[in-house]
């Protein structure tokens, strides 16, 4: 053992924290979609940052590990590289910012644009994990929507854009589906990534101030709501990357100068540098 | 023919004091009774327990949807069945639209709610029962995407009354539907009332204090008083010979001009 891993716990969590989110984890994954609530801790990072994904993450990780952390796709970001740091010191687990060597992912807001594979592990940061949140403000009333199956509220959000912007102009945390039944907030992923949803991998989700985590399983179905007359489109900047060329992937729009010029990169910096990688080569 | 509802012994008491003791009546397919009393006479309590906001201490609420399963008690029914019936085959219409409104969204999207409640998905056919049902409760068409907020009181509560009836609903319950508004804004909404109810042939069941407003809708009147039923009648046989004293009471202190 390490000098650093005799100050912590492996990864940080202490063990029967670590079995209570691995209990919720497991009901969570039993029934997709639900949100199970468990006893979030507080974690040496404020809210908003990512305590609910960091719980989760600690709770699934093994010294085998390879992690990979990203934010809005970025491997480089203050709040990627932090938490990468964190658990290289707290579990001493390896870290790459290669999507298709890790086999577990933390995530802040972007599905990686490498298909992922079975056994790797896509964990989520969510903010406000209720979809019916800004339309139903109380709680005990969501949960019976929940309950009951009572969604209709959903599609009044959805009318309501194509009333006022003549499509659905829900752009990120666009609600879905899951396996038939519960209705969720996908954490506020860019709706292009919707369809990547439906994964081979697992894919876990961590609300630390909200205190809930849910999952999708591999292979689950996850629908996106639409109207049969807009159907879903799972939309991108109308550009190729400036730097790779791409045309299949999520784009940021970057600001270069006080005069209006402009350009569009891949916001998924692995995926970006592979390709401009490849293309030398 | 079955009556539609049937009401036996319904109560419903707030610890020690009485809210309605002991209701009961049988409201058949097309007809509209009329619940008249003073404040704190329990008529809104009594709508509650009826339309299933309110659990009722003791009694049953028969509701016969018409599909040949007979009548069911909507008291013991399942909350997901209740909600089911409550945005189809009923509809609640409140004294104040903000209650029944939603304000932020649009006058389409009020509408609409009930129809993508049960299942419609298709926003060109939405719109177009959205705009049809605007219509008939006379806002124009052209405010379609206004919120509640920019209508006029009157306006708000036909609103309410379009986005409640745009399911075809068999039973509509009204809380002092005109409550609130003035009198030639009263007399428009009645009105239109009276002719939706005629030409739907929907049953209901309206709860005021205007004894003007149960003389044009309703058919049947009960008279309450105390959380009980002092008198019922054919409405104009209340009005016209009232038999308790309440009653007596109630019809000559109305205020004629």
């Amino acid at each position: 053992m390490t000098d650093d891993l005799r100050e912590y716990n492996f990864a940080y969590l202490d063990e029967e924290t670590k079995r209570m989110i691995r209990r919720a984890l497991l009901k969570a994954l039993a029934i997709p979609g639900y949100q199970v609530p468990f006893a979030s801790r507080e974690m040496p990072m404020p809210y908003g940052w990512g305590t609910g994904g960091v719980q989760v993450t600690a709770a699934c990780l093994v010294p085998e590990d390879r992690l990979k952390v990203i934010d809005q796709g970025a491997d480089d970001t203050t709040n990627a590289v932090s938490i990468r740091s964190f658990f290289a010191r707290t579990a001493g687990v390896a870290t790459t910012e290669r999507a298709a060597e890790a086999t577990l992912i933390q995530t802040r807001h972007r599905i990686p644009e490498t298909p992922l594979r079975e056994g790797q592990i896509l964990v989520y940061q969510v903010p406000i994990p209720e979809p019916l949140r800004f339309l139903e403000p109380r709680e005990t009333e969501t949960r019976r929507m929940h309950a009951l199956e009572d969604y209709g509220l959903m599609h009044v959000k959805l009318y309501e854009d194509i009333a006022r912007h003549g499509a659905i102009s829900t752009a990120y945390a666009y609600p879905v589906k899951v396996a038939g039944r519960y209705v969720m907030d996908p954490s506020p992923i860019p709706k292009f990534d919707n369809p990547k949803l439906e994964s081979a991998a697992i894919q876990l989700f961590g609300a630390g101030r909200e205190q809930r985590i849910y999952a999708v399983p591999p292979y689950t179905q996850v629908v996106s709501l639409d109207f049969e007359d807009h159907p879903f489109e799972a939309s991108k900047p109308d550009h190729p990357c400036a730097l790779c060329g791409a045309t299949d992937s999520y784009l940021d729009e970057v600001i270069t100068d006080d005069a209006g010029a402009r350009m569009f990169v891949c916001s998924d910096t692995d995926y970006c540098a592979t390709r401009q990688a490849g293309g030398a080569a | 023919m079955t009556p539609l509802l049937q009401v036996e012994g319904v109560t419903r008491r707030y610890g020690a004091r009485i809210g309605c003791e002991d209701v009961g009546f049988a409201l058949w397919p097309g007809e509209v009774m009329g619940i008249v009393g003073e404040s704190g006479s329990g008529k809104s309590t009594l709508l509650g327990c009826l339309s299933g906001h309110l659990a009722p201490d003791a009694g049953r609420v028969l509701y016969d949807a018409g599909s040949g399963g007979g009548a069911q008690d909507v008291t013991a029914m399942p909350e997901a069945a209740r909600r089911r019936l409550l945005r189809t085959d009923w509809a609640f219409v409140h004294q104040n639209p903000r209650d029944g409104l939603r304000m932020n969204v649009s006058a389409g999207g009020n509408v609409g709610e009930r129809l993508m409640a049960v299942g419609a998905r298709n926003y060109g056919a939405i719109r177009a029962r959205a705009e049809d049902w605007l219509g008939r409760v006379e806002i124009d068409t052209a405010r379609i995407d206004d919120r509640p907020s920019a209508f006029s009181g009157g306006m708000q509560q036909r609103l309410q009354i379009a986005r409640n009836l745009v399911s075809g609903p068999r039973l509509v319950f009204m809380d002092e539907p005109t409550g609130g508004l003035d009198v030639s804004v009263q007399a428009r909404l009645l009105d239109l009332l009276r002719g939706l109810v005629r030409d739907m042939g929907l049953s209901a069941v309206i709860v005021t204090h205007d004894l003007a407003v149960v003389r044009l809708l309703a058919d049947r009147l009960m008279v309450m008083k105390g959380g009980q039923v002092v008198e019922t009648g054919l409405t104009d046989q209340v009005l016209d010979d009232p038999q308790h004293a309440y009653s007596q009471l109630l019809v000559s202190s109305v205020l004629q001009v």
